[in-house]
């Protein structure tokens, strides 16, 4: 709860940008508030925010991300100007080796931003995938392909 | 300045040929969430070129609107057929 | 000099967010449009929101354009996925060159794909 306190004056601080009385005293009202209503529904780990490792780790994760999306865009770009629309598209399966809920949901994310690839659905330990060009159908294979390259630092943020 | 503003309400328009002729329900949706993020553009290029920082503020704002705006539309069209 | 680059990369973001609308064009169904689309818009506006924060560096105006950005960044694959989900959940069917439907085939009983 504190760090989810910290958390939103921070970003109040930025939003605003002054150090004035007035707007600190209505920022800390504010966070306060939010903090009463909310904070319980997020943070169930609370000591993994203070452990350092994970935020390299989530230092490394930012650019090796960035770089996949913008190979999603030229792929994209590659694929919207080709006068024949070179595309394949399908609903895959894959099974993830991700274990809590907030992991699940980043990759989820990531998905959705790399490339060809598109989260339908989370159903336990399986996620189903538009893939707008299917190179493997079977389960193994395509979360080979899939999901591997981001599980192997998501696991070691978030678990 | 004015010409990336054009460009970006060419997009605009794009979109709008998509809402008018898309097949299904499911492609107009779609048109207006990615309308609503390319206004969140046209919002962040004007308060550079009319230097006023809080049309800044009024981006972060649609862009939560209009992230609302999607998940109400989504869950309207989810529940339709569930409920049959 | 760090202008300069700021410029430069609202104009790739512009150029990405023309390609996405191209896509939600050219595209034969509405999963492929929401692929290009969603890719290429978000990618693109956060490349202006990052040129704009270049441009103008730790000033209010700079700082918003960064946490605009990022909110871009989070909410629009959420807002994406929930729409996938209610369009195949309201029947919208797959594309006729599409290759399999294992979650139409799992969840709501046979494969959905348009006829050839």
């Amino acid at each position: 709860m504190v760090i989810f306190f910290i958390f939103g004056f921070g970003l109040w601080l930025l939003l605003t940008l002054t150090l004035h009385w007035s707007s600190v005293i209505a920022g800390l009202l504010a966070s306060l508030l939010t903090t009463l209503i909310y904070g319980g529904y997020f943070t169930r780990h609370p000591i993994r925010f203070l452990q350092p490792h994970r935020w390299f780790w989530l230092l490394v994760y930012i650019p090796y991300f960035i770089w996949f999306m913008i190979r999603a865009n030229l792929d994209v770009a590659f694929r919207v100007l080709h006068p024949d629309r070179p595309i394949n598209p399908g609903i895959v399966k894959i099974k993830t080796i991700l274990k809590t809920d907030t992991a699940k949901v980043f990759l989820a994310n990531s998905i959705t931003l790399t490339p060809g690839t598109m989260t339908c659905d989370i159903d336990g330990e399986y996620l189903y995938i538009h893939w707008i060009d299917v190179r493997a159908q079977d389960v193994e294979g395509a979360s080979r392909i899939i999901a591997r390259p981001f599980e192997k630092i998501l696991r070691r943020i978030f678990e | 300045m004015i010409v990336m503003i054009s460009f970006l309400a060419l997009c605009a328009f794009l979109c709008f040929y998509r809402i008018l002729l898309g097949p299904t329900i499911s492609d107009r949706m779609v048109a207006v969430d990615i309308m609503g993020i390319i206004f969140v553009g046209i919002t962040a290029l004007m308060a550079v070129l009319f230097k006023l920082p809080y049309l800044l503020d009024l981006a972060i704002a649609l862009t939560i609107l209009s992230f609302i705006g999607v998940l109400a539309l989504a869950k309207y069209l989810g529940k339709r057929r569930l409920d049959d | 000099m760090i202008e300069t680059i700021g410029w430069i990369i609202i104009w790739i973001g512009i150029a990405f967010d023309i390609l996405g609308c191209l896509g939600l064009i050219r595209f034969p169904d509405v999963y492929n449009r929401l692929q290009a689309s969603t890719k290429c818009v978000t990618l693109g506006t956060f490349g202006i929101m990052i040129g704009i924060f270049l441009i103008h560096g730790f000033t209010p105006m700079g700082i918003k354009a960064l946490i605009c950005g990022l909110f871009i960044l989070l909410t629009s694959p959420v807002g994406a996925h929930a729409l996938m989900r209610g369009s195949i959940i309201f029947g919208i069917k797959l594309w006729k060159g599409s290759v399999l439907d294992r979650y139409g085939k799992e969840k709501l009983g046979g494969e959905r794909i348009e006829d050839r």
